[in-house]
């Protein structure tokens, strides 16, 4: 967006270029600037912490960071096409009770796994379809189902918890591929990824969530189903977030109803740091990624470095405020300087308008 | 979070053009009672009442009623202080910490100041909220972001200042004077003292909210921000006054959860928004702003207290209380959204009668 801007105004007016070119090196795109940032995280904790640059790190990070990395994928697009999804922990909390009940009565861990799937697949088509038939608004349902799908994990396993899975599978779901460090289980993760950058960046679909995020009329006129692409988004975060079900279960052995509480939160939370807007309409995958990681590496350099568990939730929550109020920052300072820009350069017939907005504003 | 202004979806036109005269009676009955949206909160709460108590005589013995409105007094006061914010299209999610926040300072200043006055503690944790609430409201106005995000992110860093500040120290209401705990256990006519002060608060704030100007801004802020931007109402002025509002009815829950509860830690008030939120939603303060009342609210936060007792009462699973609240917050947008497409049928039907 804002690029677009800034090209049209280079060719327009060609003695301002060196100008813009300036303001653009120092404010670069929300996603860059993510990506810096987590460069910088990363070569600041190899120096400073012991141990941090090694495979174990690698592994331990990565496999703390899949279930909001997989999360955040469809999070993304959600949030792009100008809507939230505050359920997607408890749908996660959801499966995973349902799998520990169904796999301690004796079911076969294949049918209760393609259970799992189905169940993410019904609770993320009962939020499409309260969303776009009934037409609510996507803030409100989430929150209600949020409750409910946490609630029916509730009912369905209580205070039990089920840890005797297959022991073949919870070890595959900590394995290792080979010295990297790196957990086999990132080639499924890579999948998803692969899968929501390529719909989201080179299918019609995708480009239409932009446009739906953008205005939602625009695009109905323009041709766009608006209700079958929402429900579909949501359908999607459901199916996601069933496999963090699973994950999680298989990962720390364990099938309880309080699975995975609060990680929506941290999932917003990176999403936004990447560069998604919350207006809906903008955003880019890469940025999304480097956000997730950011909070994850973070996280872990912090508690590596004897940094108490405390100290995480406001660095969290300082990187989320931050994340939204800088954009805000950056185009007042934008908007400053090209009428710094105007006044210096075109004095004639602006004189007046540039007086009366420079009062009104002071 | 975009409210689409589209005409309903398919099926809810079709039956009322077909004999709208015999038909419109009814509909309008029908409408004038889902749009006052407290009567039917209201009703569902005395059928709950009136079954409990058939089920177990002991519901409603004295004690039963005093530990029923005791549990309801907090969320009744946060849910009111909520309904202001979500009233102008807002909404504060860290209230939770907030309260934590609060809870924890009251425990600690009657610590390190024995014989402090009861009012002073009242003030200084109200003033603390205050001061917590304006942070928000100046992110929010300032920065012109949904406070959505940003109570999200102060949620996190308000609890995690209280984790800092609190470690694993926790505060026992043995270290508090016992005339400040007699608060939640002395009462007035069968009423604790501390659910008349929650009384009180609903009382005012309701008045302030139907009677005063700036109170009736807030509505058209939630109706319509830009609209209420060019009729002259300072939009940013009364939104950041609506979150210091809700900081102030926090912090006085928090100081009253300190007189109520045994103890409280790091984790006081953890998770608190969403009931907080539920409260106001079930109460019928719509989401997407402009529309609800504050008694709504305080009687959305008694229903849902009350279910709780209620199904401990009748022996339910107690597992199934936060599935009830999820259905009953799913059930009352549901219910919103009827209402408001049948309202705006009427409208376009007797427009086109004038014509």
């Amino acid at each position: 967006m804002s690029e677009a801007l800034g090209t049209t105004e280079t060719t327009r007016d060609t003695k301002t270029t060196r100008n813009t070119e300036t303001v653009r090196k120092y404010l670069p795109g929300r996603d860059a600037l993510t990506i810096y940032s987590l460069l910088v995280v990363v070569i600041v904790a190899s120096a400073t912490i012991p141990r941090f640059a090694s495979p174990v790190t690698v592994g331990f990070l990565l496999l703390d960071v899949i279930p909001i990395l997989m999360l955040a994928m469809p999070m993304a697009l959600v949030i792009i096409s100008g809507e939230i999804d505050l359920s997607v922990a408890s749908t996660a909390g959801l499966t995973s009770a349902i799998m520990g009940v169904l796999y301690a009565a004796g079911w076969d861990i294949w049918t209760v796994l393609g259970i799992c799937v189905i169940v993410g697949i019904v609770a993320g088509a009962v939020n499409g379809f309260l969303i776009t038939t009934l037409g609510l608004p996507s803030l409100a349902v989430t929150i209600g189902t949020l409750a409910l799908f946490r609630g029916l994990a509730l009912v369905v396993i209580g205070d039990n918890a089920v840890a005797n899975f297959p022991p073949g599978l919870t070890k595959f779901f900590t394995s290792k591929i080979g010295a990297t460090g790196i957990p086999t289980v990132m080639i499924g993760v890579l999948v998803i990824i692969v899968f929501f950058a390529v719909l989201l960046h080179f299918t019609p679909f995708g480009r239409g969530l932009f446009a739906l995020g953008y205005s939602t009329e625009a695009a109905t006129f323009v041709g766009i189903r608006v209700g079958h692409a929402k429900f579909w988004l949501f359908v999607g975060t459901g199916v996601v977030a069933s496999l963090v079900g699973i994950y999680w279960t298989l990962r720390y052995s364990s099938a309880r109803s309080d699975n995975a509480t609060g990680i929506e939160l941290t999932v917003i939370a990176a999403v936004l740091l990447g560069g998604v807007s919350i207006f809906g309409g903008k955003g880019a995958l890469p940025g999304v990624i480097a956000g997730v990681l950011l909070i994850g590496t973070l996280n872990y350099g912090l508690r590596l470095a004897k940094i108490p568990d405390v100290a995480l939730n406001i660095v969290t929550g300082s990187l989320l405020v931050l994340s939204v109020v800088a954009p805000s920052v950056f185009s007042w300072a934008k908007e400053r300087a090209r009428r710094r820009r105007l006044r210096s350069h075109d004095p004639r017939p602006r004189a007046s308008a540039t007086t009366s907005t420079t009062t009104t504003s002071a | 979070m975009t409210l689409s202004t589209k005409p309903n979806p398919a099926g809810a036109g079709a039956p009322a053009r077909s004999g709208a005269a015999a038909t419109d009676r009814n509909a309008s009955a029908f409408s004038t009672f889902v749009r006052a949206r407290e009567i039917p909160v209201a009703s569902a709460l005395v059928v709950l009442v009136v079954i409990t108590a058939v089920i177990n005589s002991q519901f409603l013995n004295p004690q039963g009623v005093k530990d029923l409105l005791l549990n309801a007094t907090i969320l009744i006061i946060m849910a009111a202080g909520q309904s202001l914010v979500i009233i102008t299209r807002n909404v504060d999610l860290s209230v939770g910490s907030v309260l934590g926040l609060v809870a924890f300072g009251t425990g600690s200043l009657f610590n390190a100041f024995p014989n402090i006055p009861i009012v002073v503690v009242f003030l200084i944790g109200m003033v603390f909220g205050a001061v917590l609430g304006g942070i928000n409201g100046l992110l929010v106005t300032a920065a012109k972001v949904p406070a959505l995000v940003i109570t999200l992110g102060t949620l996190y860093i308000f609890r995690g200042v209280l984790n800092a500040w609190a470690g694993g120290t926790q505060y026992f209401a043995g270290d508090r004077p016992v005339s400040f705990s007699d608060l939640s256990t002395e009462t007035v006519i069968g009423f604790p003292i501390i659910t008349l002060i929650a009384v009180f608060v609903v009382v005012a704030v309701a008045i302030f909210m139907h009677a005063v100007r700036s109170g009736r801004d807030l509505y058209a802020i939630g109706s319509d921000p830009d609209a209420a931007l060019l009729f002259g109402i300072p939009v940013s002025r009364r939104v950041l006054y609506a979150f210091v509002a809700n900081g102030v009815l926090t912090g006085l829950a928090g100081v009253l959860y300190a007189s109520r509860f045994n103890s409280v830690g790091a984790t006081t008030g953890d998770g608190l928004e969403l009931n907080v939120v539920a409260a106001a939603v079930v109460g019928g303060v719509a989401i997407a702003g402009g529309s609800g009342t504050v008694y709504g609210a305080a009687i959305g936060a008694l229903l849902l207290t009350t279910i709780t007792s209620a199904l401990t009462a009748v022996r339910v699973d107690k597992f199934w209380q936060q599935a009830i609240v999820g259905l009953l917050i799913l059930a009352s947008i549901i219910v919103d959204r009827v209402a408001s497409i049948r309202r705006a049928r009427k409208l376009r039907v007797s427009e086109a009668r004038d014509v």
